[in-house]
């Protein structure tokens, strides 16, 4: 089991309120992911459900218990972290061994245990290593299965990739995702890398500020963002904000419309500009559109194997079904 | 390091380094020599280097004249016990500030650096009036706190600065998988703590060693160390400078073979965190 409730839990540092009191309830055997630019609040909160910090005001019910004055241990919960934090002085065995030594676990279920995560992790041939002969994704996987071997009621990621290089992200990734649905164990994810929330999430927590912004699927979040932030912050690349008369046209303070809903043409459309930059990615191709008079510039997505380069002449005409319009206090309309 | 150095540079700075490390031990390696040599030749103008008549006989008079093996143990004494107790007191202290900073923790490290700066004389006169009315000059329990007292600014930065390397994420790793505040600091705070604590105390024990102004002046004979052991062979009547080099060789022996076989810990003391 595994289903985590926040009520009302708000997080002060001395005068400074990180997250003002919020709601969210995670149920079991969910991959949830919290995310949100630098700041925004996305770690205090995990690291209050782990109890690495102590919330200055409402509950966490973890399985329908009280755990708020919980320490860490026992909240029965598991976490890998950004810098991996392994126990530099032990083998690789004795890592993933620890957490079960901790418990006082019989030996020979340690082993099995630390066998079966070795094998599911491709770590079998290094158990013997310190962390300090391992590749940065070994390491990680090594941080995981110290995870793992603890049978925990939920895992929490705090940006476990952001270390990695972009090709390993990427398997990472994936062998996140695999493990999820293998374990069917909740999992909190922490990023600030919003591909990664998309890919990998069955819902997202966007944050801002210390509040939660949505709470929806990822796609609930990319068709129906609730405000102007999310509308910006979910997708790649960002969907087009506009302002001023073009917005008013369609009777509202703000209008978004993503760039792979634009239509382009090189005869008539509805607005005309000028390619600024243009990067042909042999599936699709990303204009950077200026001289519009609407925009400072309009992000498009095209077909990868249009033939139009910096300085050409372009016609965008935007899908008006897939206009987002929001009013002045950002929310939609 | 991903510059050319050709050969003939490389050789120049083989010699100049050469040099430089011989132009900082000559003192060492001519005490030495000179602790071989009969007192005649000790003076000798021009010097001689190698070619005396080489004689064991300094030792022997130092030997007879003195109770070496008093000195050695007073000073063993005083050097790791300042040392032990320096490091009891330090490593709570630099712990919470290095774990649990407050808003004054750099404040505090601060004014600890600070005592430092004072020249030791400054405060002579009521250290020792001080020990005096106590009954403690020249007992081993007074310079033992005093040397404690005198190093413990550098044990404590030492300390805070090798803690504060240990990245709290691997503390708070322990915690999450179930380790007590116990088991935390055996499994985990401490296995890493080991080598900057190592090379703290070795530090601390030659620095605490080789201390001469406060073993001078609050010890006269049943708590002094290898430091007035030396000095009592500069004595008003004529120096003997075979013999004092003998005198001096043999208080800076165990010293130097414990540095020997401890490089490696102490330059890392040395750097102080800075290459890791």
């Amino acid at each position: 089991m595994g289903n985590i409730t926040l009520e009302n839990v708000a997080k002060r540092f001395g005068e400074v309120e990180v997250i003002p009191p919020l709601d969210l309830n995670i149920e079991d055997g969910e991959f949830v992911v919290f995310v949100g630019p630098s700041g925004c609040g996305k770690s205090t909160l995990l690291r209050l459900i782990a109890g690495l910090e102590d919330v200055s005001g409402g509950r966490i019910l973890i399985d329908g218990q009280d755990a708020t004055e919980a320490s860490p241990a026992k909240r029965g919960l598991a976490m890998v972290f950004q810098s991996y934090a392994l126990y530099p002085h032990m083998s690789v065995r004795k890592n993933i061994a620890f957490p079960m030594k901790m418990a006082g676990m019989p030996e020979d279920e340690q082993k099995r245990r630390i066998d079966a995560a070795a094998k599911a992790l491709n770590l079998t041939d290094y158990l013997d290593r310190r962390p300090g002969q391992l590749s940065g994704g070994q390491r990680q996987r090594v941080a995981i299965g110290r995870a793992i071997v603890r049978e925990p009621s939920a895992f929490l990621f705090d940006e476990p990739l952001s270390n990695l290089d972009a090709a390993l992200r990427v398997g990472m990734r994936l062998e996140i995702s695999e493990l999820h649905n293998r374990l069917k164990t909740t999992m909190i994810y922490v990023t600030h890398d919003q591909v990664e929330a998309m890919t990998m999430a069955d819902k997202i927590v966007v944050l801002q500020a210390g509040r939660i912004e949505q709470v929806g699927s990822p796609m609930e979040l990319y068709r129906n963002p609730r405000n102007v932030f999310v509308a910006g912050f979910i997708g790649s690349p960002k969907m087009n904000l506009l302002t001023g008369p073009t917005a008013a046209e369609y009777g509202a303070e703000t209008i978004g419309i993503r760039p792979e809903h634009i239509g382009v043409s090189t005869e008539s459309g509805k607005w005309k500009g000028r390619i600024g930059v243009s990067e042909h990615l042999g599936s699709d191709t990303f204009f950077y559109v200026e001289e519009t008079g609407i925009a400072d510039a309009i992000t498009v997505r095209a077909d990868g194997e249009i033939d139009l380069y910096h300085g050409d002449e372009i016609w965008l005409t935007p899908q008006e079904d897939k206009l987002h319009r929001f009013g002045k206090d950002g929310n939609r309309i | 390091m991903a510059r050319k150095t050709t050969t003939g540079q490389r050789a120049l700075i083989t010699v100049a380094a050469w040099g430089i490390g011989l132009l900082i031990s000559f003192p060492i390696i001519w005490t030495i020599l000179t602790s071989f040599k009969t007192e005649a030749q000790a003076i000798a103008s021009p010097p001689v280097w190698f070619n005396f008549d080489w004689t064991l006989q300094n030792y022997i008079d130092v030997n007879t004249r003195s109770d070496y093996l008093r000195y050695f143990w007073n000073s063993v004494v005083i050097a790791v016990g300042s040392t032990l107790l320096g490091l009891a007191v330090a490593i709570p202290a630099a712990w919470s500030m290095a774990f649990q900073p407050t808003k004054n923790t750099k404040n505090v490290l601060m004014w600890m650096l600070s005592t430092k700066m004072m020249p030791a004389v400054g405060v002579l006169v009521p250290v020792y009036l001080g020990l005096r009315s106590m009954g403690l000059l020249d007992t081993r329990i007074a310079l033992v706190t005093i040397m404690m007292l005198m190093n413990l600014p550098i044990i404590v930065w030492m300390l805070f600065t090798y803690f504060r390397e240990i990245p709290g994420e691997i503390l708070e790793a322990a915690r999450m998988d179930g380790a007590s505040l116990r088991n935390e600091i055996i499994y985990v705070l401490t296995p890493m703590a080991v080598p900057g604590i190592a090379s703290t105390l070795l530090l601390n024990v030659i620095l605490a060693w080789n201390e001469a102004f406060w073993t001078l002046n609050l010890t006269t004979t049943n708590a002094a160390p290898l430091t007035a052991f030396i000095a009592s062979f500069s004595s008003p009547q004529g120096l003997f400078y075979a013999k004092l080099s003998a005198a001096s060789t043999m208080a800076i022996a165990p010293i130097l073979i414990l540095g020997w076989f401890s490089q490696k810990q102490l330059v890392r003391g040395l750097t102080f965190g800075a290459v890791k």
